[in-house]
């Protein structure tokens, strides 16, 4: 089985001059990194916040914090991952904000009563995601990860949407390797479950 | 090897970070066990269609807004802190 790609090219071209010029003041260059990288924070924001607004937020904002805190950026980790990090935490900060009634932590280990044991094993049809028209498999799937908890969308859609390494999410997420693998594999399941009701095998013509 | 033995190493399995010898245990209870061979491929089928699904993509006008409302704030700090 072929092992998931980044999304994000490696080794990132050009990227530590173009930070090293950000640093000393070249908008240009920032802007540069802006353009490299503001389709993965947009969607990075809304997977967590789930609202088109505070994406766009999230976006400006993150990357504003980018900038202002450049001088901090040690080099250690990819700019990528340092930027993903301070998105996350933007986002989960206006996630809290518009959800005050629910805990919305990225450290909490969230146990739910449809952990990790899968709860029907139905086979799929051949090419599930052909049964729906685009829009409609978008809403499909948009509807199904806002059921996750966010601490399990966040792992999600960081590894499995964006591609980050297993170490880059636990890097961008301060969370151990163990964390990041449990987390990531309930929300595996978890999403598998969600979407059988929408992509088993069913007698006659494949549509549900 | 148990079917819960299994599902603790699909992640793993699924990424491709596993030793050589856990992954023949696992394909070998992959060949007989039927029930961890849909969930093992179904799951993966989600993770390919979400990484395919276009979900979320930032439209063309909106990215040249953010952009430039992201310039314009960077702009504005670097003008009030002259010593960058």
């Amino acid at each position: 089985m072929e092992a998931i790609e980044s999304k994000v090219d490696e080794p990132v071209n050009g990227e530590t001059v173009l930070v090293d010029a950000a640093r000393k003041g070249d908008i240009g260059a920032f802007e540069e990194l802006v353009r490299r990288y503001d389709r993965n924070v947009f969607r990075i924001a809304q997977h967590i916040t789930q609202n088109r607004e505070d994406a766009e937020d999230v976006v400006q904002d993150a990357f504003l914090k980018a900038y202002q805190n450049l001088g901090q950026f040690q080099g250690q980790s990819k700019f990528y991952t340092w930027l993903v990090r301070i998105a996350v935490n933007e986002a989960l900060m206006r996630l809290r904000r518009r959800r005050p009634e629910r805990m919305v932590s990225i450290d909490e280990d969230v146990k739910t009563e449809e952990d990790s044991m899968p709860r029907e094993i139905a086979d799929w049809s051949p090419n599930p995601e052909q049964l729906y028209k685009q829009a409609e498999l978008r809403d499909i799937l948009s509807k199904t990860i806002q059921g996750l908890p966010a601490s399990f969308r966040t792992v999600f859609v960081l590894r499995d949407v964006e591609g980050l390494s297993t170490e880059e999410t636990a890097a961008a997420l301060d969370l151990s390797v163990p964390a990041v693998k449990s987390r990531l594999l309930r929300a595996r399941l978890q999403l598998r479950d969600r979407l059988n009701k929408y992509f088993k095998r069913r007698d006659g013509d494949g549509r549900p | 090897m148990k079917c819960s033995e299994f599902l603790k190493e699909l992640t793993d399995y699924l990424d491709g970070e596993i030793d050589e010898r856990t992954k023949a245990e696992l394909e070998e209870h992959l060949q007989w066990c039927h029930n961890c061979y849909v969930v093992c491929n179904t799951t993966q089928r989600t993770i390919e269609i979400y990484r395919d699904s276009k979900l979320y993509e930032l439209p063309d006008d909106l990215r040249t807004r953010l952009r430039s409302a992201i310039i314009t704030k960077c702009q504005g700090h670097k003008n009030a802190t002259p010593e960058r």
